[in-house]
């Protein structure tokens, strides 16, 4: 009697479980690749190939701007780790008690603004009539106005401000793990600097570094708006090419391949990543 | 480096200037798009014009503020009423998600957790396209077959809010998961042992336990639904949220009644933020 | 004339910003000796140690290691090393390049790195296993491996903070013997603090006590124990009975107390004279007092409370009747003691030498 119950509760508690993954998740997926791998021959007639996959890799443009995003977005992923690390190590290192806390809510305030207003700042700041501009002038270190915006060190600043958070958060966790006992033992041994943060602190925080590159990266390669309004109408990002199948051409068949390659880009790259670090996805994104 | 190993002067005091210069950098953007909403001029950007309050209450072209401009006022109310769906939905089956995960082992449990993870790692605008096409391809069947209209399947609010609820519940779980495990099981026991019902036993000593993850969980959905773009972006009809308004907005040109209504999301959001984490804090000592 | 010390304090002081941790603490410690610094939590000792170590700067004094002044001299570059309480063996790196860590910072090139790991591990008892994880150790294992981490390198000094106090009752008890042993073979002079007055004792050839940020004495083991110089060394070091009172007689070394029960104690003054009427505190040690059954000239009549049984170190709890003090005595497990039981009748007595008195109020 009781065991029937629980079971009744089981199976209440699982199913809006999987009727958001099984409706939401898993058969739109499915269908998404169904539509992918099928051709227009007609009005409202289809035929299965992979006709749409041919396209895109005999259309220079569209692979190119695949492999552009790909290597940006990784770049971008590089330059966040480089400029974090040493913000999530003085975090999580170098202050206690309330100067920790408050540094570490300053750095989660402007996350829970609107990417569109954080990417409209950098807008304001790196227009021809911006900021920067008008401040160089009045430095006197350029003659005339200078256009910052729409190129590709433009798109990085917006990524790289977008997105540090998520590497910040995952690499303070890690490092406040680790004792301080093990760096000064490194010290007491002999050890320098360079070689404390090569042996012992850089592998200790191998999980967070992973975690973060992921989810920068995943950010990264999925974002519009940043490079839309940051790198202007031909930034040449892939979400870019899939809104204009989806939206301004209305051909679906050929936006949803485009889906379906980036989808397999950022999984491969996370199986990767994964893979390297021998951790576990549910390790490294449960937490 | 730590505090107790001694530094040269000059390592730790460039390092003291990279942190600020970091934080500069950081409070940079969001400081101008403030500024800049006091600005009496019709462009978001120097000169400086002086110091006006039209860009929220103005109410004459071309000095029309927040409170003034129909179309922002309605996609406040259309991003707040997404926003409140899907916290309420996120937030139901994030706690059924929950203790369906913490409190029962079932076959395939490892094989559900990793697809209730997945959310995180599929970019917004494939959940976007991914979710347009299958409705639409529902919507089709259904309308072949039996000759009705089937709207509500169509870009529009409900497709908005299921697609932000697809990946929003992920988050509500997580937060709510982590402080169920830190339940003590056997409080509950005690309350079956006093004589409490199972349900009972639940709603009088597990649920209020739950109570600052549940609320924690809400007030973050809601923040990440109003700020939501990538997936609403595919997946919107004729009522637009705020964020593609302001999108639409800022794509040909505005003036600084845009910054005005970033003003007041900074503000909002700050304030929500710290609430979260009130909440979250709360619970952690309880 | 005495070689060098190898490590030397001279007025060492540490301030914090509300309290003074280290009080001008002077000390030498001879090459190739055991010094353990003993003292209860927050006396700090584990400052000293990490500035010692070079993880804390004084505030004033010198600090000398093989005669040459540490000040301003980095924890990487001193001829110390440190096992730490929690050992921070690296769990990122295996047995081998945990110990070969401090080589590899040297530059010294790899085959003799390798050479010299095996013999230190060889030399604490761990042979042929530098290819496993630290995880895969046992607690005196670890121990092991990092007192070898350190004697790599070769140190002059070796510190270690209570590096025993992780481990279980048994385990600690076999890793004092082994930690004398390890510093005998390796002849390398040992700084080891400590608020377990057993470890300090079985294992140092020297023991400072430490109280509030100052030493209270340096001595032989013997010394502090038989011969403290203060209340607290005397209550610290070893059990002993306590009593508190005024003193009603004196008599050159030969004091009587009175305790605020009314039971009369006979003692002797050690540091320092005391007058009528002071009040002081005095120690004796259980097993300085005689028990017998009956009774004999200027012994008292107890009767046993309770006797705690634990093998050569059995107590006898013993009520004054008249009073109700109590006094622990040590209970012989010998013949006629053996059927002692609560509410039973003892007689108890000790030498006057025996029972030490301090001037000054308790703790």
């Amino acid at each position: 009697m009781t065991s029937d119950r629980s079971k009744l509760g089981f199976y209440l508690l699982l199913a809006p479980l999987l009727l958001w993954l099984v409706l939401l998740i898993i058969l739109p997926h499915i269908g998404l690749f169904f539509v992918s791998i099928s051709e227009k021959v007609g009005v409202r007639e289809y035929e299965t190939g992979l006709g749409n996959y041919a396209v895109f890799f005999n259309e220079p443009l569209y692979w190119r701007t695949f492999a552009r995003t790909a290597i940006m977005s990784i770049s971008t992923t590089a330059l966040t780790l480089i400029l974090g690390f040493p913000i999530a190590y003085y975090i999580a290192k170098m202050t206690r008690g309330r100067t920790k806390t408050t540094l570490f809510l300053m750095c989660l305030i402007p996350f829970w603004v609107s990417e569109l207003v954080r990417t409209f700042g950098w807008m304001i700041l790196l227009r021809e009539t911006g900021i920067v501009s008008n401040a160089l002038q009045y430095l006197g270190l350029t003659a005339g106005p200078v256009e910052f915006l729409y190129n590709d060190a433009a798109i990085m600043v917006g990524l790289v401000y977008t997105s540090i958070l998520f590497m910040i958060v995952p690499l303070v966790t890690t490092l406040d793990s680790l004792d301080d006992s093990m760096i000064e033992a490194g010290y007491d041994l002999g050890g320098t600097g360079v070689s404390i943060l090569r042996e012992i602190i850089i592998p200790h925080a191998i999980p967070g570094i992973v975690s973060g590159c992921i989810v920068v990266f995943m950010l990264s390669l999925g974002n519009y708006l940043t490079p839309i309004l940051l790198g202007g109408k031909d930034s040449l990002w892939f979400t870019g090419l899939i809104y204009t199948q989806f939206i301004t051409r209305f051909n679906w068949e050929l936006g949803s391949a485009f889906g379906f390659l980036l989808l397999a880009l950022s999984s491969g790259i996370v199986f990767v990543g994964l893979k390297l670090s021998r951790q576990t996805l549910s390790e490294t994104m449960g937490r | 480096m730590i505090p107790t190993v001694p530094q040269s002067g000059v390592l730790k005091w460039s390092y003291r200037a990279y942190v600020t210069l970091f934080f500069v950098y950081l409070a940079l953007p969001l400081s101008v798009v403030c500024a800049f909403a006091f600005n009496d001029s019709v462009f978001p950007s120097l000169p400086w014009e002086g110091f006006t309050l039209d860009w929220f209450f103005g109410d004459e072209a071309p000095f029309i503020g927040v409170f003034h401009e129909r179309s922002i006022l309605r996609s406040i109310g259309t991003s707040a009423f997404v926003a409140v769906w899907v916290a309420g939905m996120a937030v139901s089956v994030g706690t059924c998600n929950a203790f369906l995960f913490v409190r029962h082992s079932f076959r395939g449990q490892g094989v559900l957790y990793i697809l209730m993870l997945l959310p995180l790692i599929i970019p917004g605008v494939i959940l976007g396209i991914s979710i347009l096409v299958f409705s639409s391809s529902v919507a089709n069947t259904l309308e072949d077959a039996t000759g009705l209209w089937f709207d509500g399947l169509r870009p529009g609010l409900i497709l908005v809010i299921l697609g932000q609820f697809s990946f929003i519940t992920t988050f509500a779980t997580l937060v709510i998961s982590a402080r169920l495990q830190k339940f003590d099981q056997s409080l509950e026991e005690a309350a079956l042992n006093l004589g409490a019902t199972k349900w009972g036993a639940v709603r009088q000593v597990t649920l209020p336990f739950l109570l600052p993850a549940i609320l924690g969980a809400g007030v973050v959905s809601v923040l990440m639904s109003f700020e939501n773009f990538n997936t609403t972006l595919m997946l919107v009809g004729s009522d637009s949220p705020l964020t593609i308004t302001m999108f639409d907005k800022l794509k040909h040109g505005s003036t600084p009644v845009l910054n005005a209504v970033s003003l007041l999301l900074i503000v909002c959001s700050a304030i929500l933020g710290l609430m979260s984490l009130l909440f979250q804090g709360r619970g952690s000592k309880g | 004339m005495p070689a060098t010390p190898d490590l030397q304090c001279i007025e060492l002081t540490k301030d914090f910003s509300d309290f003074r941790a280290v009080d001008q603490v002077s000390f030498d410690v001879p090459p190739g000796s055991f010094f353990s610094i003993l003292g209860p939590s927050g006396c700090g000792k584990t400052t000293l140690l990490r500035m010692i170590a070079g993880f804390q700067f004084p505030t004033s004094g010198d600090l000398k290691i093989k005669g040459k002044s540490m000040i301003g001299v980095g924890p990487n570059k001193r001829p110390v090393s440190m096992v730490f309480q929690h050992l921070a063996l690296f769990p990122m790196m295996n047995i081998g390049e945990n110990v070969g860590f401090g080589l590899r910072q040297r530059g010294v090139n790899k085959t003799e790195i390798k050479q010299r790991v095996e013999r230190v591990l060889d030399r604490v008892g761990l042979p042929g296993i530098t290819e496993r994880q630290v995880s895969q150790l046992s607690g005196g294992q670890k121990q092991r491996v990092a007192i070898a981490r350190c004697m790599v390198l070769e140190p002059d000094v070796l510190l270690l903070d209570e590096p025993l106090g992780a481990l279980d009752l048994k385990l600690r008890e076999h890793m004092k013997i082994e930690l004398k042993s390890l510093q005998s073979a390796f002849n390398t002079t040992f700084v080891y603090i400590t608020h377990d007055q057993s470890e300090a004792l079985v294992m140092s050839d020297k023991i400072a006590v430490m109280n509030k940020g100052r030493f209270d004495q340096i001595g032989t083991a013997r010394e502090l124990y038989y011969d403290p110089n203060s209340a607290f060394v005397a209550g610290f070091v070893g059990d002993a009975n306590r009593f508190e009172g005024k003193i009603t007689a004196v008599n050159g070394d030969a004091v009587t107390m009175v305790t605020d029960n009314g039971s009369h104690l006979k003692a002797c003054t050690i540091t320092e004279r005391v007058t009528k009427g002071q009040h002081v505190q005095i120690f004796i040690r259980p097993e300085a007092i005689q028990l017998t059954l009956e009774a004999v000239a200027d012994a008292d009549e107890y009767t046993i409370e309770s006797v705690l049984f634990n093998g050569a170190n059995s107590l006898a709890i013993l009520r004054d009747p008249a009073t109700g003090d109590l006094l622990n005595v040590t209970l012989p497990q010998t013949g006629a003691f053996l059927g002692l039981g609560k509410g039973d009748r003892v007689y108890a007595r000790w030498e006057p030498e025996q029972a030490r008195c301090y001037p000054g109020e308790g703790r």
